[in-house]
């Protein structure tokens, strides 16, 4: 409660400062009951559970766009994006404990690809998918060849330094990518003829990958791949004296979790109509790692809880504009204070 | 079983092995001793393949495995446990031995049979091996395991790094027998443990080679190591300088005056 208080004080003079108030004494409730209920979680949630959580996730899932209001069914359609991108990034950085900043260029990748397929190849949104999947995973995999002699910080610095120029590539290379002007005129995706246009459409699309992301991540997690990765992620040095291929499973997850970013740049470019360098800048990058570490690293609930928080609260708190940013900084630095782990706390579970 | 010809390994510009030849028969204890920065730890790692030789051959069951990867290695059968024990810390007791089993999953190691460690007969099934019967020998190796040090039992579900210097220790050797090898590379066992735990780890070393384990255990524990082993050898900047019998070693009045303190 203290934190609140010393939180909003600056803001009581403003206009508008008792709803930042509250709004931050909502989250911080929110915050506290799911520190309390998670957090006590040990034992694996059964089967039976899990169905039962993820039917009663559906069923207001479903109905969200029709109670909610255009505004908010598009804050939607981008989290459930922001999920997708952020569940591959979870798997380099929170399975594999890769430290991966320069994500934001599969998804430029990704939107790109999808944008110049469909425009001056004429592809539609559905032939051009695969193919858009295909040249990211690649794109993952070339890039683990340099950045895989490194480790730790200096992986992060590599990393960077490569979505930098895939940005610069983007914003310079006229001819193909028409530099900062970006490309317009996106068509949206075609259903048996039909052209699918309607935000409404766009969610349930969206929703679909987000179920298929979280699902096919989890099981990968749980899986012989998911254990390799941990031991990685833990011990590179003890993993390879287990006799775990370390190259092989640090190659799989740079082009699985470049699969996911290129997933979700080409709904985003589909989404959007328009691609331009801005949306793939280091900051964006930031965001996404913001996201994974808010939410609970390496915890696919986690994951997906801390994208819709960073995705929703700053709409919800577009009013206060530069305070937000204030509000979120200080948030995380609490975050990193008081728990660590994440919203969601989670280690590595055993199905037994 | 395990033969060194020539082995020079480098670390950029600096050779820290030169030309070091050693062997290890079927069922010994080899140790190989010497001083801080003799080449002992660069020897072990270019057997178990993290580090590759410029020059020469290592020889194992008479094939060069000389530039093979780690987890090839690991799968013909030598498991080592490295220096610092570098257990998983932020995993369980338990979820550190399954790791050491990893390859097992597989059914990889169907070829080797006849070897130390008991219930590994289960491997033996080849590549028919369903995901049940692996899950079985997994649960006769933990077994095998927990037999061995029973503490490990008691803490299995305890957070690897919460364990003691000791525990970690053992975990760390738990860990590298669960792959079923039948050459074991020990890695400085006694490192910043207490004299009581260490003369505890020893006569573990020794327990498994009866078993029929071969152990090749690089130590600057000079006495414990020569008393323990069959052979040993000494190593001096990056050079094998004396070879012989464990208890001759011992003897021998200039490695007394170099090693052992008098």
């Amino acid at each position: 409660m203290l934190w609140c208080a010393l939180l909003s004080m600056p803001f009581m003079g403003i206009k508008g400062g008792a709803y930042l108030f509250v709004g931050l004494c909502v989250t911080y409730s929110v915050f506290i009951l799911l520190t309390h209920t998670f957090g006590k979680i040990r034992k694996p949630v059964i089967p039976a559970n899990t169905t039962l959580l993820t039917v009663l996730l559906i069923i207001p899932a479903v109905a969200f766009p029709l109670l909610a209001g255009d505004y908010y069914t598009d804050v939607a359609v981008l989290a459930g994006i922001y999920i997708i991108l952020a569940l591959g990034v979870n798997v380099v950085i929170g399975f594999s404990g890769l430290l991966h900043l320069g994500f934001a260029a599969f998804y430029g990748l990704g939107a790109y690809s999808n944008a110049l397929l469909t425009t001056v190849f004429g592809l539609g949104f559905w032939s051009a998918l695969p193919l858009t999947l295909v040249l990211t995973s690649i794109a993952g995999f070339l890039l683990a060849f340099p950045a895989l002699r490194l480790r730790g910080d200096y992986l992060a610095i590599v990393t960077l330094g490569f979505g930098e120029i895939i940005r610069l590539v983007l914003n310079n290379w006229d001819s193909v990518t028409r530099g900062p002007n970006g490309i317009s005129n996106i068509p949206a995706p075609f259903i048996a003829g039909f052209e699918l246009g309607g935000l409404i459409f766009y969610y349930y699309l969206v929703s679909g990958f987000v179920f298929i992301a979280a699902f096919v991540v989890k099981r990968v997690h749980r899986s012989r791949t998911g254990r390799a990765w941990l031991a990685i992620r833990e011990d590179e040095t003890a993993a390879e004296a287990m006799g775990i291929n370390t190259r092989k499973y640090k190659f799989m997850a740079l082009s699985f979790g470049a699969f996911w970013a290129g997933l979700a740049g080409a709904l985003f470019a589909s989404k959007m109509h328009f691609v331009s360098p801005e949306s793939f800048t280091f900051m964006e990058s930031v965001f996404i790692v913001c996201m994974i570490i808010l939410g609970g690293i390496a915890s696919v609930p986690g994951v997906i809880f801390g994208s819709l928080i960073l995705v929703f609260l700053p709409e919800v708190l577009r009013e206060f504009q530069l305070y937000r940013m204030l509000a979120l900084g200080a948030g995380l630095v609490l975050m990193m204070i008081f728990r660590p782990e994440g919203l969601v706390k989670k280690g590595y579970k055993h199905d037994s | 079983m395990l033969k060194l010809e020539n082995i020079h390994t480098s670390y950029g510009h600096i050779e820290a092995v030169r030309g070091t030849n050693l062997e290890i028969r079927k069922g010994e204890i080899v140790s190989l001793i010497g001083s801080n920065g003799a080449g002992k730890s660069t020897t072990l790692m270019t057997i178990s393949g993290i580090l590759r030789p410029v020059k020469g051959k290592v020889i194992f069951e008479g094939r060069e495995i000389q530039g093979l990867s780690p987890h090839k290695i690991v799968s013909m059968g030598v498991s080592q446990v490295p220096e610092g024990r570098r257990i998983f810390p932020k995993l369980t007791v338990r979820e550190n031995l399954e790791m050491g089993a990893y390859l097992k999953g597989k059914g990889q190691r169907a070829k080797g049979k006849g070897s130390g460690v008991k219930g590994q007969e289960a491997r033996g099934k080849g590549e028919d091996t369903s995901r049940g019967d692996s899950r079985i020998a997994l649960a006769e190796q933990l077994d095998h395991i927990f037999n061995l040090f029973p503490v490990l039992k008691e803490r299995q579900k305890q957070l690897g790094g919460t364990l003691s210097g000791g525990e970690q220790q053992m975990l760390a050797i738990g860990r590298a027998l669960m792959s079923g090898p039948e050459l074991l590379l020990l890695d400085e066992p006694s490192l910043g443990l207490a004299p009581i735990i260490v003369i505890k780890i020893f006569k573990t070393i020794r327990e498994l080679n009866a078993g029929g384990l071969t152990i090749l255990l690089v130590e600057q524990n000079a006495k414990a190591a020569l008393r323990l082993a069959h052979r040993g050898y000494v190593i001096e900047s990056g050079r094998v300088t004396r070879e012989g019998i464990g208890k001759e070693l011992l003897d021998d009045p200039a490695i007394k005056r170099a090693y052992l303190g008098e």
